[in-house]
């Protein structure tokens, strides 16, 4: 994060995770239809052949019953041009999306169609897939639809004998967070290895990290509050599952700390004796990194230690458990 | 069924609409102002709200259970009665006056935020769209309505011009009513036409903005309506419908699910005339798509904010266009007002409120 000193705190954040979706009969099966280069449609109560099928008959909420193959050409019904394209659409250069009424077909499929300019397409024209290599059962196994007319031949169709019943997903997302002001003053002060809290005007609780709105009366914060760096455990768990990406090898204890001066435990890591030495009204202190990886993040606090002080007592932390 | 006016709305307020705020994606800055203004306006502090409802989206803001950070706004101690729709604030709102007609609450708070700076919204909106066969294509959301467009200018409903005026008109209003809004200022539809394509045949003035912002609607049942607004908009019908997702099966032209919930809403008699339509139009097109498709002529004032075209907050668009809309009552402005919000592809999901000024 860097950014002028009073400004916003922002920084990139990237999101991925696949979603793995089971496909059920109707679309299981266009999508086996796919990968062996088939387009499947389904016939409606009212006649209307739909491509892609239904999984209910928009009148009778019936399954479809008849199945049968459309197209593979199919006619242009609109279109509108991307002369930018986005990460994960199906062509890196621009292109248009249509949608493609195929040859049988009584509703339209929304593809991209592989055309340099938009002056090369139009509503009307002609247009067929062209099949993607690697065919997994999803409906990029249509890379995208060309223009009849140029060079390239049908493709035969395929058999497999296994049905397609799942789908993967990967979605990949990118943001700019930004840093709530309340949090940004916390974030600051880290980088300048200082706790920086804040205190609410009516309630007058001392809120770590500072955030800016008292959540309690729902007003803005008005004083900034430094506290050291010594509180006391006011409750803990011993962690002992491991799980991908986890930085200390269990068992290692994650507390509610609450720093003196404060009125919000938060919670550290403990580290510095046996987690099974670790226990609720135990004092601690902060151990900061090295002050050259300091940065806006909660990063430069390692982790708390025990502080060798004598326990606090029970009264002293008891309202905030 | 459109219930007799047993609620109103007493109170709206917005944030300014921004193309990037310096508030973070939990809304709490864009809140705290506007709940303040709305209490100012009623007399009730945050004690008095029986019922909190809130939509906003994980999606937009990249963190899971987002709307949880937004809570401290309400400073929800003593424990409030709370809830949320990852929706825009306008499906909140209808959630706040079932709340209000089951009795179990008398005074309701909706509110509906968005930072659509934070996120590739044009990435994001794709996840809105049938999971299976068209979100793996990434389809964008400007050429999803561009498709749309070109449908409706190719089959004579419109025209480019008629687009362009219709955003022209949008920022005339918006610089003469709406200081919140992010684009405002005179225009006229021959100087939008000279701008480029973003999504033939859409321009970057046929699209709503992408805007930081937040909106919070209060309302009241019967009893408690009159001691907290002088001349409240009285809800005499709420309905939302929806349209299949499947893109394909849709007629781009036709808006069955906005002309199911008005009909449900009651509007359609030709008795009962409509001064104010606020119409959560996030494409020019669509704009004249839904005026067509709820039958209003040029006797109805549409979107005197200035409407989503001109500020755009994801999901609170929708939520200010029926504070706009009850804002026209409340004002003395309108007698009958209509508020519309809508969601998904191509007006997919509509919801309707008519409110009136009298009881």
């Amino acid at each position: 994060m860097d950014e002028p000193a009073d400004g916003p705190l922002r920084a990139p954040l990237e999101i991925g995770f696949d979603y793995t979706r089971s496909l059920g009969p109707v679309l299981g099966r266009f999508l086996t239809g796919l990968r062996d280069r088939r387009i499947l449609g389904a016939r409606a109560s009212d006649g209307t052949w739909h491509v892609p099928p239904f999984e209910y008959d928009p009148v009778t909420h019936q399954p479809p019953a008849d199945f049968a193959e459309v197209g593979p050409k199919g006619t242009v019904i609109t279109w509108a041009w991307v002369p930018s394209p986005l990460a994960g659409q199906p062509l890196d250069r621009p292109f248009a999306w249509a949608l493609i009424l195929l040859d049988g077909a009584g509703t339209a499929l929304l593809h991209a169609v592989d055309v340099i300019t938009p002056h090369a397409i139009r509503t009307g024209i002609r247009v067929r897939p062209r099949w993607s290599t690697d065919r997994v059962g999803s409906i990029r196994d249509i890379e995208c639809f060309e223009i009849v007319g140029q060079n390239g031949h049908m493709e035969p169709t395929l058999t497999h004998d296994h049905e397609v019943t799942m789908l993967a997903a990967p979605i990949q997302l990118r943001y700019e967070h930004t840093a709530a002001p309340g949090e940004a003053i916390y974030l600051r002060g880290l980088a300048e290895g200082r706790l920086l809290g804040q205190r609410c005007p009516v309630c007058a609780n001392v809120y770590i990290p500072a955030r800016g709105t008292c959540p309690t009366d729902g007003v803005p914060m008005a004083e900034t509050v430094e506290l050291a760096g010594t509180g006391t455990v006011t409750t803990f768990c011993v962690v002992n599952v491991p799980y991908p990406g986890q930085r200390v090898q269990p068992p290692y204890v994650a507390a509610a700390v609450l720093l003196d001066g404060a009125d919000l435990a938060f919670q550290q890591l403990i580290l510095g004796c046996d987690a099974s030495e670790v226990h609720m009204g135990m004092r601690v202190r902060a151990v900061w990194r090295d002050r050259s990886e300091w940065t806006t993040s909660a990063f430069n606090i390692s982790h708390f230690e025990p502080s060798g002080e004598p326990d606090a007592p029970y009264e002293s932390y008891a309202r905030h458990l | 069924m459109s219930t007799a006016a047993d609620v109103a709305v007493v109170a709206f307020a917005q944030s300014p609409c921004e193309a990037k705020g310096d508030g973070a994606t939990g809304g709490v800055e864009m809140l705290v102002p506007i709940f303040a203004e709305v209490f100012a306006k009623t007399g009730l502090t945050k004690n008095d709200i029986g019922f909190w409802c809130s939509g906003s989206s994980d999606y937009l803001a990249g963190r899971a259970f987002s709307f949880v950070q937004a809570v401290d706004a309400i400073g929800a101690y003593p424990p409030a009665m709370e809830s949320h729709v990852e929706m825009d604030g306008a499906w909140a709102l209808y959630e706040a006056w079932v709340k209000i007609l089951t009795g179990d609450a008398e005074i309701a708070l909706a509110y509906g935020f968005g930072k659509s700076s934070a996120a590739e919204l044009n990435r994001v909106l794709a996840l809105q769209l049938d999971p299976y066969l068209l979100a793996p294509l990434w389809p964008d959301a400007t050429s999803v309505a561009a498709l749309q467009a070109r449908c409706g200018i190719e089959a004579g409903r419109w025209s480019e011009r008629d687009m362009a005026e219709v955003a022209a008109r949008s920022r005339a209003s918006a610089a003469a009513n709406n200081p919140r809004a992010q684009l405002r200022g005179s225009t006229t539809a021959a100087e939008l036409l000279t701008q480029p394509y973003v999504a033939d045949p859409l321009r970057e003035n046929d699209c709503a903005p992408y805007s930081d912002g937040a909106a919070v609607v209060i309302i009241a049942a019967a009893h408690r309506a009159g001691e907290l607004c002088a001349r409240p908009a009285w809800i005499t019908g709420f309905e939302h419908r929806t349209d299949t997702a499947r893109l394909g099966a849709r007629d781009p032209l036709a808006a069955p699910s906005a002309k199911l919930a008005a009909a449900a809403a009651g509007l359609g008699h030709q008795h009962d005339r409509v001064d104010v339509a606020e119409l959560h139009a996030p494409f020019s097109h669509q704009e004249i798509l839904l005026r067509q498709a709820l039958g209003f002529g040029e006797d109805v004032a549409v979107n005197p904010s200035g409407g989503a075209l001109c500020g755009n907050p994801m999901f609170a668009a929708g939520l200010s266009r029926i504070g706009w809309a009850a804002q026209a009552i409340i004002a003395g402005q309108a007698d009958r007002a209509v508020g519309h919000a809508t969601s998904g592809p191509w007006l997919q999901q509509n919801l309707i409120a008519v409110m009136t000024g009298r009881p």
